[in-house]
């Protein structure tokens, strides 16, 4: 390998060129004692470089037509199914209970905050997904991981990280039964 | 006869080619989170377009790396 010794001029191409420039008596030895051809390792680090960002520009692809393929599996399904959670009789004022609507794993609270007033929403905090639990008397529902806090007449966020409200779920009383009827997912 | 680039030449070339994969990657970036954020929130409309979007960012970035390595065939 041809080294260099004798100031800085040095044609582009020249193998062993240090990265400063510099000669090679002015190099660590370690250096002199493994010499590289130093451009095209740069030019290969950055190629590889190039490679990998487009690696990662596959992997946000494959995400986004992931969501899309979520987006259109979630219209198949479509309206969740009219279900019974509770009878009005055995919830007191004030207090709540929780279900899972649609799915099984998707766990709900429903709250009855008057005589005549329930509302019912999606227990997962938007953050992070812990669950959320009622503080009627500050009429909020609290997020215990991160002091998130939601309203509770409209599932809005009013403190903590979460910026999205919580998806409310449709009531209707019917022969004394509370009944889920669908569930509203909201942005904002 | 085309020339053969000098190391120089393909090192300012990689550079430039490298940046402008940055960039797009970041836009990716921002338009996943953006996605996913409107389709936790039930805001349908930009999902499709957005998808469409990245396939044609991926598709650019491909494009530029595969230039890159048959200038380096040359």
């Amino acid at each position: 390998m041809q080294r260099e010794d004798s100031g800085t001029t040095h044609s582009p191409d020249q193998l062993s060129v240090p990265p400063d420039g510099r000669p090679y008596h002015d190099q660590p030895q370690w250096r002199n004692d493994f010499p590289i051809d130093w451009p095209h390792d740069e030019l290969v680090a950055r190629r590889d470089f190039t490679k990998f960002l487009v690696l990662t520009s596959l992997a946000f692809t494959v995400g986004q037509v992931w969501i899309a393929f979520e987006n259109f599996a979630r219209r198949r399904r479509g309206e969740p199914p009219i279900r019974p959670i509770a009878r009005v009789d055995a919830l007191p004022i004030g207090k709540a209970i929780t279900f899972a609507y649609p799915e099984p794993h998707d766990d709900c609270i429903l709250i009855r905050t008057a005589a005549d007033r329930y509302v019912a929403f999606g227990q997962k905090c938007t953050h992070l997904g812990c669950a959320v639990t009622p503080d009627v008397p500050k009429n909020c529902l609290r997020c215990p991981c991160h002091e998130g806090a939601f309203d509770l007449a409209s599932g809005r966020p009013t403190a903590g990280p979460p910026r999205r409200p919580l998806p409310r779920i449709k009531l209707e009383i019917r022969d004394g039964v509370v009944y889920a009827t669908g569930v509203e997912v909201r942005a904002s | 006869m085309k020339r053969r680039l000098s190391r120089e030449q393909m090192s300012t070339i990689v550079y430039g080619i490298l940046c402008i994969v940055l960039v797009i990657v970041v836009l990716q970036l921002w338009l996943l989170t953006a996605t996913m954020n409107a389709f936790l929130g039930g805001e349908e409309s930009v999902i499709v377009p957005a998808a469409i979007a990245s396939i044609i960012c991926f598709a650019l970035n491909a494009g530029l790396l595969r230039y890159l390595y048959s200038l380096e065939r040359h």
